[in-house]
């Protein structure tokens, strides 16, 4: 039998190309969604990315990366957010299986583990402004300050969502827009880290070498 | 401390006639508005099917009525400058005071921007995307509700900074160090710049709903070389959107930092870098002009192609010119500031690029052109529009590419020759594109379509009287004219600004006669009704009725080809058959909301409180914004069910009065 024939007898309905399938499911058009809004902050952090790397070098005569930068904090940091992250997974793991005991364990987990990455941070804050290092200092702090501190404020964010999306958890069960919406929050914190990663590397690595 | 932060009475500028009197005669129109509202009793139906509506269709005709209001402030300001410069010649000084001349030159570009064309082609692409998909809703409708409030909410704190306060004197773009509080220490530039974040924050949002609904909700069988073209330039002015608009709150916010918290991002001091904001500024601002006429390139699409009875000539070029114009949108900036003191090599660069992205445009041009070639066309107001772009445009584009050579634009930078194109290209392509679009959709929208006499007179008014007021401003840029003048000594200039001020009056009656169509039309509106489709058109909006029902489609239309109404039509008339009989189901539609409403309204209250430092009432706004989203998120029900007889009754009736 010819398998061109067999194709052209199947009525078109039932083959139809992805582009002509019609509007897809809520699911996919909301993950869609919020991949664009994740490519959009990711188009914010490199205009910021940008100005750090004009500004970088722009001390104005006040302290440089080299002599700010602690890198056991800093690599403690790194290695919260990207702990946080593998238990984010853990956590949608649990949320497909509908477990809520693992759900919350795991969402305690990836709170603890942001909540610890931003005191460091905090920290590495208030020390540098303690010897006189304010964003008020020199043009490279400003770009500093602002690029890190950009990123810490949608920790922080993730933070408060992720207790506002237990409660409704709590609240609402499993249903299906609970469900969409812990697959975006589980986006936005897997972002956070590429973005870390990125700002981890220009900051942090190239800032302490010569 | 202060409990108002920076703001007391001496705010009220009580001793500036000229301001209080536009003050006076904002209160009143306000006041005069919502009288006739409380008088028509109509605040409960304004707040179920409007100010809470998700409805796209909705949204977008808020969106337009938004941009034509602001489209009178913003002609007031311009109004206002060509008569100072008519008169201010030789030691004349005019009727304005320099500082009061620099706000009205800073708020005409702002309001003429961001809330005028911006909330036009948004209010269209809202308005038509949807219908044209074929389908109910956007992705996200009630996220579309937040960008609409949002918008109108930066478009309310510039008008209040009319009346509180002092608007910016540092021009539509805020160049740094003059933005930086050592030099504009008033609370203009904070004005400027919290309206802009918080209205940049609702485009991109809708940027966001927009990529998402032509990606993800087209109807079955539309693949993507069966849109309209509408629908590709808004994909590719939504695509630019998303990846231009961040860069704007990035570069704003960092301006902002400068201001209220000290840093040194574009200061004088410190190590501060100025070029930074403007390299960042137009990273955003160059893309934001194709941003605004992409949609109008398609809205000329649909017009011509109607109007003609013909196919779009060259769909798939004008496809990839879109798309081409959406990617090199992005290697051009640098255009804007050749004499910064870039390399010779950066400049050719980027002027080389200035240079190329005139190639789709015109390729654009042609294909409009052999459309109408061999094609009966209809002459009627949105086809006026048309043709008065194409001309314009044209000239428009070729003084840009003249600038596009580093050397000239060396010459001409700064001069009111660069004033002369750009205004050139934004009004001859963007707001003849609305005017297009608005003539165009306005039927489909209201059920009867504006008066055509008054509309052509509009159009000619508009015509003539832009090039009576621009043609001169080539000429004076090449006598030597600087932008922005208050005054001047040279009084060989004065009779072109006399005659460019004459020109601007007779835009002035182009607008009078559009409100005096809209007002017509109103009244005469039994005579003027249309079918669902007035213009025998050939996309999907056309296929049903005017003003469409909330679920715009009683059946899901199915699309086997491009033009999908005009080759269905086609179909009809060869088959000669009963239409097959409709299978009416329930819809399920999403719930009104007043999110929308009410974060703008707290997005009101924390750009206010954050322009005048009154700490306490930023931290309640952000509160109350929080309050509002936990609400949205916490609520049980977010859609309703229209029953399918309901449907099917609106159908019928439909179906019998359309009788095509």
């Amino acid at each position: 039998m010819n398998i061109s024939v067999a194709i052209d007898s199947v009525p078109q309905e039932v083959l139809p190309s992805a582009s002509e399938a019609g509007p897809a499911p809520k699911r996919i058009v909301v993950a869609y969604g919020f991949w664009i809004f994740l490519l959009s902050d990711i188009v914010m952090f490199s205009a910021l990315f940008a100005s750090y790397a004009v500004l970088g070098h722009s001390t104005a005569g006040g302290p440089t990366g080299a002599q700010l930068f602690n890198q056991v904090t800093v690599a403690i940091e790194t290695a919260c957010l990207l702990v946080s992250s593998y238990t984010c997974g853990l956590m949608s793991l649990a949320i497909n299986s509908r477990r809520y005991l693992r759900t919350y364990l795991a969402a305690l987990i990836t709170f603890a583990l942001g909540a610890a990455f931003l005191t460091l941070e905090i920290r590495e804050f208030a020390s540098m402004i303690a010897i006189g290092a304010t964003p008020e200092r020199s043009a490279f702090l400003s770009a500093f300050f602002t690029l890190v501190g950009c990123h810490g404020l949608h920790v922080t964010l993730g933070l408060i969502w992720l207790v506002v999306m237990m409660v409704q958890v709590a609240v609402m069960g499993f249903d299906a827009t609970a469900q969409r919406r812990l697959l975006c929050f589980s986006l936005f914190w897997h972002a956070l880290d590429i973005v870390w990663v990125g700002l981890f590397t220009v900051v942090y690595l190239m800032g302490v070498s010569p | 401390m202060n409990l108002l932060g920076k703001l007391d009475w001496s705010a009220i500028p009580l001793h500036e006639p000229i301001i209080m009197g536009a003050t006076a005669f904002m209160v009143l129109v306000v006041v005069a508005v919502l009288g006739f509202i409380t008088m028509q009793e109509a605040w409960l139906y304004l707040w179920r099917e409007w100010l809470t509506s998700v409805d796209h269709k909705r949204i977008g005709v808020m969106y337009c009525v938004l941009a034509l209001v602001m489209l009178l402030r913003g002609f007031s300001d311009a109004i206002m400058m060509r008569a100072q410069q008519a008169v201010a010649a030789g030691g004349a000084q005019g009727y304005l005071p320099p500082e009061h001349f620099d706000q009205i030159f800073s708020a005409h570009g702002t309001i003429m921007i961001f809330f005028m064309a911006m909330p036009f082609v948004v209010g269209l692409m809202n308005f038509a995307v949807p219908l044209q998909l074929g389908i109910r809703d956007v992705a996200f409708p009630t996220l579309n509700s937040v960008s609409f409030w949002l918008t109108a909410s930066g478009a309310l704190l510039i008008n209040v900074s009319l009346a509180v306060g002092e608007f910016s004197k540092a021009g539509w773009w805020g160049y740094p160090p003059l933005s930086e509080l050592q030099f504009s220490p008033g609370v203009g530039v904070d004005y400027y710049l919290w309206s802009l974040q918080i209205s940049g924050l609702g485009t991109l949002l809708a940027g966001i709903n927009f990529v998402t609904t032509i990606l993800k909700m087209r109807a079955p069988g539309m693949s993507y070389m069966r849109m309209p073209v509408f629908c590709w330039t808004a994909l590719a002015t939504n695509l630019l959107i998303v990846a231009a608009f961040p860069v704007l709150t990035a570069v704003l916010a960092m301006l902002l930092l400068d201001r209220y918290l000290g840093f040194h991002f574009f200061t004088n001091d410190a190590g501060g870098n100025q070029m930074l904001y403007a390299n960042l500024f137009w990273v955003w601002g160059h893309p934001e002009v194709y941003i605004l006429v992409l949609p109008a390139f398609g809205v000329f699409s649909e017009v011509i192609a109607t109007f003609s009875g013909k196919p779009l000539f060259g769909y798939r070029s004008m496809v990839a010119a879109t798309m081409a114009i959406c990617i090199l949108s992005f290697l051009v900036w640098l255009h804007h500031f050749f004499t910064m003191g870039a390399s010779a090599n950066v400049n050719g660069f980027f002027g080389v690029m200035s240079m190329i992205i005139a190639l789709p445009t015109g390729a654009k041009v042609f294909n409009w052109l052999f459309t109408m070639y061999g094609g009966r066309v209809r002459f009627s107001v949105p086809v006026l529009w048309s043709i008065g772009f194409m001309i314009t445009f044209v000239i428009g584009g070729m003084t840009g590419v003249l600038q596009a050579v580093p050397p000239a634009d060396f010459q001409l930078h700064n001069s009111v020759f660069l004033i002369a194109h750009f205004h050139n290209v934004i009004i001859g392509g963007v707001v003849f594109g609305v005017m297009a679009g608005y003539n165009y959709w306005f039927p489909k929208a209201f059920g009867f379509q504006l008066d055509e006499r008054w509309g052509k007179a509009a159009f000619w008014c508009w015509f003539i009287g832009f090039y009576l007021a621009f043609m001169p401003l080539y000429l004076l840029g090449l006598m030597g004219m600087t932008r922005r003048m208050q005054h001047y000594d040279d009084l060989s200039w004065q009779p072109w600004l006399l005659l460019a001020m004459v020109g601007t009056v007779v835009i002035l009656v182009g607008i009078v006669c559009q409100v005096v169509q809209l007002v017509v039309s109103i009244r005469n509106r039994e005579k003027l009704r249309v079918t669902g489709d007035p213009w025998n058109g050939r996309t999907l909006e056309w296929a049903t009725a005017s003003p469409p029902p909330a679920w715009n489609f009683a059946v899901q239309p199915r699309v086997s080809g491009r033009d999908a109404l005009w080759s269905s039509k086609q179909r009809a008339l060869a088959t000669k058959d009963e239409p097959p009989v409709r299978a009416y189901e329930p819809i399920e539609m999403p719930k009104n909301s007043a999110t929308g409403f009410v974060t703008a309204f707290f997005a009101v209250v924390i750009g206010f409180a954050m322009i005048w430092h009154i700490w306490w009432m930023a931290g309640l706004g952000v509160f109350g914004a929080f309050v509002t989203l936990l609400t949205f998120a916490f609520r049980r029900r977010s859609e309703i069910e229209v029953p399918a007889e309901q449907i099917a009754r609106f159908d019928r009736a439909y179906q019998a009065g359309a009788a095509i």
